[in-house]
């Protein structure tokens, strides 16, 4: 009943899209801004012939940087979060590097990498896993000591306590951490897949601006937006799912 | 049988020893319940910390059946003054948690996990998450959790502090049901008088900083059915008030 509920809360927000978008185009009327219904005529046209092999490496490039973050980030949070001794090494090293714009090195890793898949991945993996270090290392911190004790009194080993209390605890905060990144990877996707590829949403649309094909271009915009949607949708699954306990 | 020997606790703060415990010297006999009473701030949850093998910087003897603290090797049930319930686990879940920690695969609770539910009035919360109990549901998984165990130590920080005076008499008459089924050796502290008198075989009386024992009293009064009516409960709730006061204000 609720799940149905929510189905009918995203074709809400597409119909207001939409909406909005028609006015738009018919406001300028120009051929830049083409009409939802023509655009949506074209996708069906080449998506799978010409989009699904971009949208493809798209998506693999974004899984394949969040779960490299996922598996970098989470342990190195869960540890600065658990011994302080860590947190004080570490925290000032992530401090530093953290504001530093990540897009601003994308240069050096294609000189270093090459213009292949490495240095696009390690790009969305630079820019998602400082937030979730930061994001489990503070959930970590704010489970209460007494969480810890009836567990130490049982003699918990650390990978008990890994599994019953850091985990779970810092989940809900893991999870923000990722929907928040994931917005900033996609543009940042976007502006990495222009360089050194044929392959991928940002080749693509940008391809299809330089050949002023402006159905095609809104084809690929289109198209990328719902690969976030559908990116948020797992995410706040994985949240229903996992996290359900919080929203008792 | 649990014994403390010369117990000395000091903790550092802003580079500073502090003596949190002088000289504790308390001996509890196997399944015997001791009741800890003492002002705020007079080292009783440390005192409890030690005991659980959370605080292990300490000088003296403590041992429980003429072992040092071990929770490796011990079962040592310990109810922090929240509960100590994990929130991300149901009920089941949080009750089942002893039995996995303490005895990883080699064994299946579920009979008698089953059998603590219905003991502690908990059947058909299961499924519940701790967020959806009430706190005399909650002070019951707790209890159920740690008796799953049969601890050989069970220790309880103010246990039913945080429940209203209804609540708090069925929880207490819950505790000692069970503990009457299974004697286990417990180690409460309380700041109600009334509530070492109930629960309590010894009465430790804490004072002062550094926290040091001034008295230990045999309650005559402990284990009577309904005793909270008759007047000799309330004449020996006045005398260890008045006993109390006079100590505190030394």
């Amino acid at each position: 009943m609720i799940e149905q509920r929510r189905g009918v809360w995203y074709l809400y927000g597409i119909l207001i899209f939409f909406t909005l978008w028609y006015m738009a185009a018919s406001l300028v009327n120009l051929p830049i801004i083409p009409t939802p219904w023509i655009v949506m005529k074209n996708l069906l046209g080449i998506f799978i012939p010409k989009i699904l092999i971009h949208g493809s490496y798209s998506l693999w490039r974004i899984v394949a940087g969040v779960i490299l973050a996922v598996i970098v980030g989470g342990p190195v949070g869960l540890c600065m979060g658990y011994f302080p001794k860590w947190d004080r090494a570490l925290s000032p090293i992530v401090y530093l590097t953290y504001p530093i714009p990540k897009i601003a090195l994308l240069p050096i890793m294609m000189l270093l990498l090459g213009l292949g898949e490495v240095s696009k991945i390690l790009m969305i993996f630079l820019i998602i896993v400082f937030q979730v270090i930061i994001a489990v290392r503070d959930g970590v911190k704010s489970i209460p000591k007494e969480t810890y004790y009836p567990l130490y009194s049982l003699g918990a080993t650390f990978s008990n306590i890994f599994r019953e209390i850091l985990i779970p605890a810092s989940m809900p905060k893991f999870l923000t951490s990722i929907r928040v990144a994931m917005a900033t990877a996609i543009s940042v996707l976007f502006f990495t897949e222009t360089f050194g590829t044929e392959y991928g949403m940002g080749y693509f649309i940008m391809d299809a601006w330089m050949r002023v094909n402006y159905l095609e271009m809104y084809s690929g915009i289109v198209v990328l937006s719902c690969m976030g949607l559908v990116l948020f949708g797992v995410i706040d699954y994985l949240d229903r799912k996992i996290c359900h306990w919080q929203y008792k | 049988m649990i014994q403390i020997k010369n117990l000395n606790v000091t903790y550092e703060a802003m580079g500073e020893g502090y003596a949190a415990l002088e000289n504790i010297n308390l001996e509890i006999g196997s399944g015997e319940t001791c009741a800890i009473i003492g002002p705020s701030g007079c080292g009783k949850s440390t005192l409890l910390k030690v005991l659980a093998g959370i605080i292990r910087k300490y000088e003296g003897v403590v041992e429980i059946n003429g072992q040092p603290i071990m929770p490796m090797q011990q079962k040592i049930g310990f109810i922090p003054q929240n509960y100590g319930l994990l929130p991300w686990k149901n009920v089941y879940e949080n009750i089942r948690l002893s039995a996995k920690i303490k005895n990883k695969k080699d064994s299946d609770h579920s009979k008698e996990l089953d059998f603590f539910i219905q003991q502690l009035g908990l059947a058909g919360l299961e499924c519940r998450y701790p967020g959806e109990l009430s706190g005399g549901q909650q002070q019951r998984v707790a209890l159920a959790r740690s008796f799953l165990l049969k601890p050989d130590l069970l220790l309880m920080d103010e246990p039913f502090s945080a429940l209203d005076a209804m609540t708090r008499e069925e929880i207490q008459n819950v505790f000692l049901d069970v503990w009457r089924k299974y004697s286990v050796s417990t180690i409460l502290v309380t700041h109600y008088v009334e509530e070492a008198l109930y629960l309590g075989q010894k009465i430790v009386i804490l004072s002062g900083i550094p926290g040091t024992i001034s008295k230990i009293i045999d309650n005559p009064l402990f284990g009577i059915d309904d005793i909270r009516n008759h007047q000799d409960f309330f004449q020996l709730s006045l005398t260890l008030r008045k006993m109390i006061k006079e100590d505190w204000s030394k």
